[in-house]
């Protein structure tokens, strides 16, 4: 697992120390891998700040899309469940 | 009764904040509009002793102005949480299904460079999760 928001290393750092998080924290404070994959959310962080909107994608070894979830609402979030059939779903696919 | 249903309408408000923490209660925040609708019971019954018996009730003055503050509140709150919320962006042009994931190098927390093809090559896959920020 991979997060990535345009927070800069140390703040991400922080939060992860704070909430127990252990995967990489990438960071993109100038948006170009947010605009590279169109989750640019303008002028909606603090102080009108650009921000990536919310998403997940499921990426298998080959570098393929396997699963995407753009949610239009910014409190409703994947689910681990969803995340975990998903990959089930994909691995399932594979193995055919 | 007043003063606690508008107490209570506070509590829906700022209670929000904990709730947002678990996704049950942050997917639908039906905790907070069960608080809101029993401070706006309350309110109401407050209101209605208060000018149908005046001359048991107080209220006729703050009643009023409690609740018009309680409408604001749930009003703000809505706008928050059922308006702003879904303003999102299209993105159209997100990658989709059955396409190659666009490449990157990205610094770490610890700000060591990280690629999608290293992330890709010593596992099983990876899932990338898009965030708004720590806030």
């Amino acid at each position: 697992m991979v997060a990535i928001s345009v927070d800069p290393p140390e703040i991400s750092k922080r939060h992860c120390q704070k909430m127990g998080f252990t995967y990489p924290f990438l960071s993109d404070p100038k948006t170009e891998v947010v605009r590279r994959y169109d989750l640019l959310h303008p002028g909606a962080g603090p102080g009108g700040a650009d921000i990536s909107r919310p998403a997940e994608f499921l990426i298998d070894p080959t570098g393929t899309i396997r699963w995407v979830n753009l949610t239009e609402n910014a409190a409703v979030r994947a689910r681990p469940e969803q995340v975990l059939k998903a990959f089930d779903d994909a691995s399932g696919q594979a193995a055919r | 009764m007043l003063w606690i249903g508008f107490l209570i309408v506070l509590v829906g408000f700022f209670s929000y904040a904990f709730f947002v923490l678990f996704p049950a209660t942050r997917d639908f925040p039906w905790v907070n509009l069960a608080l809101f609708c029993a401070g706006g019971i309350l309110l109401i019954v407050g209101l209605a002793r208060a000018f149908g018996r005046p001359q048991v009730y107080r209220g006729k003055i703050f009643g009023p102005i409690l609740a018009v503050m309680s409408l604001l509140v749930f009003a703000f709150f809505g706008y928050g949480a059922f308006y702003l919320v879904r303003q999102m962006p299209a993105s159209t042009g997100a990658p989709r299904v059955g396409e190659k994931a666009p490449e990157f190098t990205l610094p770490d927390q610890n700000g060591k460079p990280v690629a999608l093809t290293d992330l890709l090559s010593s596992s099983h896959g990876a899932v990338l999760i898009f965030y708004r920020g720590h806030w």
